[in-house]
């Protein structure tokens, strides 16, 4: 089988390399057969990966531990469900796991792209085609060829780490993954239009699906992340503004941007170069992450190997950089804006300066993720910044940012009138400012969670307006109920109510990110039946009576449990339990190190955390961290609202909204709208 | 003003908070990030680099743990070959901290004059967690 699989990345190597030659020599030359063949190569692309992929999960899956990959990420005593995603476990196979997904999607994209974009297609077959070549390259030339087989065959694996043994870590790289790859489709349309001057709203619509898509897989991917870490790592948070969890973030502040700023060439013509370099910055990030995640240029918690392939990274980054600017320099006074900014109250204004602060965010990441390689270069000296830095810059930017998510949607286009101000914002200023006083009266003295949740009360007001205004139009003009007016209003102008459930999504996480302000951990040391107490923000009294420790065999490991008798206020809570676990393999021998599995009781109020921290000298006498966190269980809420709210938009079919003409229906707000869909 | 000229000003004044940020955080959180003989040649030198926040990256020296268990305290010697000093540490260590042999921490804290380093942090790096594992089990 890794002789097929060998075979496949060869030929798939081969066909990248020619469908990006002709691809882009064919039109130079004049050659549409040529053009024509790109495509082709594309299809063909895509079923070698295939073939390389299943090659892959076959040696997985019957244990061929004389494959080195096998061996090193698998063993017999392997739950099965691991054993298929080991496939994306180490560097080798999530190399090959991007061919496969980039070359499908590649595929994809010729396949349903409409035929009014014709003649982009050979470019965007070629683009595709130069990044997998630089995968496939990588791969093959870098070390990192996944068939590797070695010189003895071992009875069994070495085993997957245990903290990748959880069902967050199965999805968790892959949605990445699906997310960063899905960029490559975006930016070879950009790159498409650059390069056959097609420059007008065109690829905008091409691409429109493919954004949308790549940003939920983002979306998704990071607070999978952010799940994996508050269960698995055992410290009680979700976000560290590690490099790695760094990297992902990136991209997704800039496709962000992006998908706003869009919104503004479409509708009015501006913005074009601005839009063409968030696609390329984009695409660069989602690279550029990729090369943090692999290279092990920084210390990061979550670093996953030091290996050469990083200098093919930091190559290809350099090289498609320059490319793409390059391109785009040259087609410069092509890319002219149509109209100018007519007024700061408009949406247009809202919109750059939500822009300009996403890419101020995204700047301040990648200079404090960078800070160390940068201060030793220029100073000599390897400076590092934390948590404290990247809080206290994005907390201000972050706060900004959520008020425009309501100041955005509802604001006049061009310029807004008084009467637009009035009618659209007295009711959310004062919800968020009644909720901000009443927040101060009960007591939170905390300046940025009055600041956050008095915001997002601002936001939660104009998203309600909206819905309540959409349903009451609904209601009136065809005498609908309530419900299903809700259902038609969201089915109807699925582009619109999706974006504000995206943004009831984030406002969701706002409220939870500022929880954690109000965090406690205590860390004790306690004998079978003795009893320690925390005190909430929410003024309750947790009890936790220690219940001794129970030793058993699992599948897979060795546990130790430590239980604790829970009780909120006096009233029973039930038992939370805390694990210790050492890993074997099937002879028994332990594997890895020893791995801690969290108690974690989740609340719609505040979760509580316990971590087993081991015992003291062999006795039963032990160690335990507990958190109280405040409102976590609202980011996965939020994490899921977004989600829906992503699919929504892009949720096929539906009528598309007839675009009316500019001004005069915005200004009157919904009931236009409504009606010029209808009519 | 006209509208361009007002979103300038804007824009700039954005611009400038979000350096202005990034510079007075770097300025304010910013920690020299160490080995052990750059430490100890820095206090040598400078004698204002005691008790202020650090981070050291170093190996630990096997066979240097001592834990108190029951006071949740852990004591050991970091090295990177050439100099070497105590760290003590009291709160949780993670599950990577072991006393296999050379694991690499970071320990962010401060270094006392009496050599001692006390830290607030300890990270068993896993800059290797996921792969060099297995490469070193197939070194062996």
């Amino acid at each position: 089988m890794t002789l097929l699989g060998q075979f496949a990345l060869w030929l798939g190597l081969m066909t990248a390399v020619w469908g990006a030659v002709v691809g882009f020599g064919g039109r130079w030359k004049d050659r549409p057969d040529l053009a024509r063949t790109t495509i082709g190569s594309s299809y063909a692309l895509a079923v070698a990966m295939i073939v390389a992929s299943l090659a892959l999960w076959k040696g997985l899956v019957g244990h061929d531990f004389n494959i080195e990959y096998v061996w090193a990420y698998t063993s017999r005593n392997l739950p099965g469900a691991y054993v298929f995603t080991a496939f994306w476990a180490g560097q080798k196979g999530s190399l090959l796991f991007w061919c496969l997904v980039l070359s499908v999607f590649g595929a994809l994209a010729q396949a349903v792209t409409s035929r009014r974009h014709e003649e982009l297609m050979p470019y965007v077959a070629a683009v595709v085609n130069t990044v997998a070549a630089f995968f496939l390259v990588t791969m093959i030339f870098g070390g990192a060829n996944p068939f590797e087989r070695m010189a003895v065959t071992p009875p069994d694996g070495n085993g997957l780490n245990p903290q990748l043994q959880n069902p967050g870590m199965v999805i968790h790289p892959p949605m990445l993954y699906l997310g960063y790859i899905s960029i490559t489709i975006p930016f070879a349309f950009a790159m498409a239009a650059l390069m056959s001057g097609k420059l007008d709203t065109g690829w905008l619509h091409a691409i429109r699906k493919w954004t949308l898509l790549s940003w939920l897989f983002l979306s998704i991917g990071i607070t999978l992340g952010m799940w994996w870490a508050y269960v698995e790592l055992g410290w009680g948070g979700y976000w560290a503004w590690d490099p790695v969890e760094n990297a992902s973030f990136l991209p997704w502040l800039t496709m962000t941007a992006f998908l706003h700023s869009v919104m503004i060439q479409e509708k009015r013509g501006m913005l074009k170069r601005w839009n063409m370099s968030l696609v390329i910055v984009t695409f660069l990030l989602s690279i550029f992450g990729t090369f943090i995640t692999r290279s092990g240029v920084i210390a990061s918690v979550h670093s996953f190997a030091q290996s050469n392939v990083g200098y093919f990274f930091l190559a290809f980054l350099v090289a498609a950089g320059s490319a793409a600017f390059i391109l785009l320099y040259l087609r410069w006074p092509r890319l002219e804006p149509e109209a100018k900014l007519e007024s700061m109250a408009s949406r247009e204004a809202a919109f750059l300066f939500n822009n300009l602060i996403l890419v101020g965010i995204a700047f301040s990441v990648l200079w404090g993720t960078l800070f160390p390689i940068l201060s030793e270069a220029v100073r000599g000296v390897k400076i590092t910044v934390g948590p404290p830095f990247f809080n206290r810059v994005n907390v201000p930017l972050g706060l900004l940012l959520l008020l425009l998510t309501g100041i955005g949607p509802l604001i006049a286009w061009r310029k807004a009138s008084t009467a637009n101000l009035r009618r659209q914002f007295i009711v959310p200023v004062v919800t968020g400012a009644f909720v901000a006083l009443l927040l101060a009266v009960i007591g939170v003295r905390d300046v940025y969670a009055l600041m956050t949740w008095g915001l997002a009360a601002f936001v939660l007001g104009t998203v309600a307006q909206e819905f309540y205004r959409g349903i009451r139009a609904r209601h009136r003009m065809f005498a609908e109920s309530a419900p299903i007016a809700l259902l038609r209003l969201i089915g109807r102008n699925r582009r619109r109510y999706g974006g504000y459930l995206v943004h009831l999504g984030v406002l969701v996480y706002f409220v939870a990110f500022a929880g954690s302000i109000f965090k406690v951990t205590k860390e004790v040391t306690l004998v079978p039946g003795e009893k320690v107490e925390i005190k909430s923000p929410f003024g309750h009294t947790w009890s936790f009576t220690f219940l001794g420790i129970s030793q058993y065999e699992a599948l897979n490991r060795q546990v130790s449990s430590a239980s604790l008798e829970v009780r909120k206020d006096g009233k029973a809570g039930g038992v939370l339990t805390s694990e210790k676990r050492q890993h074997v393999n099937s002879f028994g021998e332990p594997t890895f190190q020893p791995s801690t599995e969290v108690g974690i009781r989740s609340g719609l109020r505040e979760d509580i955390y316990v971590v087993y921290a081991g015992s003291v000298g062999g006795t039963e006498r032990s160690n335990f961290a507990i958190t109280i966190n405040p409102l976590v269980w609202w980011v996965w809420a939020g994490g899921v609202i977004l989600v829906i709210g992503g699919l929504t938009t892009m949720w096929p079919g539906g009528r598309a909204t007839v675009p009316v003409a500019a001004g005069s229906s915005a200004q009157a707000g919904f009931e236009a709208r409504l009606i010029g869909t209808e009519a | 003003m006209s509208p361009r000229n007002k979103f300038l000003l804007g824009a700039g004044i954005i611009i400038a908070s979000v350096i202005f940020l990034i510079a007075s955080g770097v300025k304010e959180t910013g920690v020299y990030f160490l080995t052990p003989s750059e430490l100890v040649n820095k206090v040598e030198a400078d004698p204002t680099f005691y008790d202020v926040g650090i981070k050291v990256g170093a190996k630990v020296v096997p066979g240097s743990i001592r834990r108190d268990d029951a006071a949740r305290r852990v004591d050991f010697a970091v090295s990177d070959g050439s100099r070497q000093f105590d760290v003590t540490y009291v709160g949780i260590v993670p599950d990577t901290f072991t006393d296999a042999n050379d694991i690499e921490v970071i320990v962010e804290g401060k270094y006392g004059r009496d050599g001692i380093f006390r830290a607030t942090e300890v990270l068993a790096k896993c800059g290797s967690r996921y792969e060099a594992e297995y490469e070193k089990s197939k070194k062996a």
